[in-house]
């Protein structure tokens, strides 16, 4: 299998370049943001209030990490499940997102925004998290603080291993993986 | 009557909390292995081995195989000839919680209350289930239970004529819903009988038995056998993108019912599937 190197914050046109089912991995500045820190960003939408960080191109992942240990970067950090943030993701995609990273399915609205806009939804192995907080060099905090774990940061990353689950064109490797597998029995 | 000080359960489930959270279970870590060797699609024997790493990084760093370190359940089996001293069981159980969330770097996941939702910021309370047995010993299973699968857990209240056709159809079918949300590969608890409240517990139970544990009962055996191969059928896959190892287990607890009864409860687990007993 290829792997792609993509670096984030990823254009709308990196975006649509990718296909469900590429192995990618990930380099760059990603954000966290889960069910509570999404919430108050489409409150603060709503009121016409300019967004924490630049959304423009950016790339959000759904995690909660636990608490660093002394001399570590982050403490481990896979992802949470996706379709909880699925009511918050169209507006954010409409604001310029390009790209989720979490675990299981999304809602047609989800998928609607990101065939529109070009955006797309990475899935990292949930469950992960210790493997996948080794790719993580740094964690800077952006807002929401008194969220705790659910707080937005600013993540470097490198070499982040994530997979294309549903593209710019609403291909979804959840269907067509599970397809195949089948077919080659 | 044989006494046990408060102090001690503190201590004990200070650290099951810890352990629990860091190193998988044998039972699990083998099965996961197992199913990495048989996996004969290439992209679920990778996600195989990715998960395999992730959980010798936890153990050698002492870190977390899951950031979500869960609401952290308890089952206590209190022998009527023990009893405990120098403080409350519960209170010794979710101190035990607190030290070990606060001091191990786990994730505090519990809100006090599921509508207003304001964080506890120790993970606790735990939920805690006890159960008098013989004898004067008190065992603690502590198994922190993960929100992804959790959320994909189901239960039914079938009439008697739905039959073992019904529950094993529920059962695939609850499997078949979660797809990859709770984390696959999982292991299925399964609850039948009982009552409404009691059909779930016993397939919490079921979730935190070992996944290489079969039912005592050659009938109930066979089906979790029959279940488990139903369920890898689906080609539902590690994390959903297809492949033979949906399940690692699927395990069956069973209670006698009422005339008019068949409740069925389907907990799922995933593959971070913690429990750590210890007797005292
Ligand atoms: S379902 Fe399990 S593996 Fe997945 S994020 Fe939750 S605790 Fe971790």
């Amino acid at each position: 299998m290829s792997v792609k190197n993509v670096t984030a914050p990823i254009t709308r046109d990196v975006a649509r370049s990718l296909r469900a089912g590429d192995a990618v991995l990930l380099s760059g500045y990603i954000y966290t943001a889960r069910d509570a820190a999404h919430a108050r960003l489409i409150e603060l939408d709503a009121k016409g209030g300019a967004m924490p960080f630049e959304i423009k191109d950016s790339v959000i992942y759904y995690v909660g990490p636990t608490p660093a240990k002394p001399g570590h970067v982050i403490g481990s950090a896979g992802p949470t499940t996706s379709y909880r943030m699925d009511a918050y993701a169209p507006r954010l995609i409409e604001l310029g997102m390009t790209g989720m990273i979490g675990k299981g399915k999304r809602s047609q609205e989800v998928v609607d925004s990101m065939k529109k806009y070009g955006a797309v939804y990475f899935g990292a192995i949930g469950g992960a998290a210790a493997l996948i907080a080794k790719r993580i060099t740094a964690c800077e905090p952006v807002c929401y603080e008194d969220l705790g774990a659910e707080a937005i940061n600013r993540l470097t990353v490198k070499d982040f291993p994530v997979t294309v689950v549903i593209d710019s064109l609403g291909n979804n490797l959840y269907e067509t993986g599970v397809k195949e597998y089948l077919a080659g029995l | 009557m044989r006494e046990i000080q408060a102090s001690s359960i503190t201590d004990k489930v200070r650290e099951m909390c810890i352990s629990a959270n860091v190193v998988l279970p044998g039972d699990v870590s083998a099965r996961i292995k197992a199913c990495h060797d048989s996996e004969p699609w290439p992209g679920a024997k990778d996600t195989l081995a990715k998960l395999i790493e992730n959980m010798n990084i936890a153990r050698e760093d002492s870190v977390p195989i899951c950031q979500d370190t869960g609401l952290t359940w308890v089952g206590v089996e209190l022998g009527q000839d023990a009893h405990v001293v120098g403080g409350g069981l519960y209170d010794a159980i979710n101190e035990g919680v607190r030290r070990g969330y606060v001091e191990g770097y786990l994730r505090k996941s519990v809100v006090a209350d599921p509508l207003r939702r304001k964080n506890t910021g120790d993970n606790t309370p735990a939920v805690i289930s006890v159960e008098i047995v013989p004898g004067d010993k008190l065992a603690i299973t502590v198994g922190p239970k993960g929100a992804g699968s959790e959320n994909m857990s189901r239960i039914a209240m079938f009439p008697p004529s739905k039959g073992e056709k019904g529950v094993k159809e529920f059962v695939v079918e609850s499997v078949a819903i979660a797809g990859p949300n709770p984390c696959p590969p999982i292991v299925v608890g399964v609850g039948i009988g009982g009552t409404f409240d009691k059909v779930a517990l016993l397939a919490k139970k079921a979730v935190m038995r070992p996944v290489d544990v079969r039912s005592g009962d050659p009938y109930y055996a066979a089906m979790e056998a029959e279940l488990l191969d139903r369920v890898n059928a689906l080609g539902i896959g590690p994390q959903g993108f297809g492949g033979k190892t949906t399940a690692l287990a699927v395990n069956i607890e069973t209670w006698p019912t009422h005339i008019a009864c068949l409740p069925v409860a389907v907990n799922i687990n995933c593959h971070v599937a913690r429990h750590v007993t210890a007797v005292l």
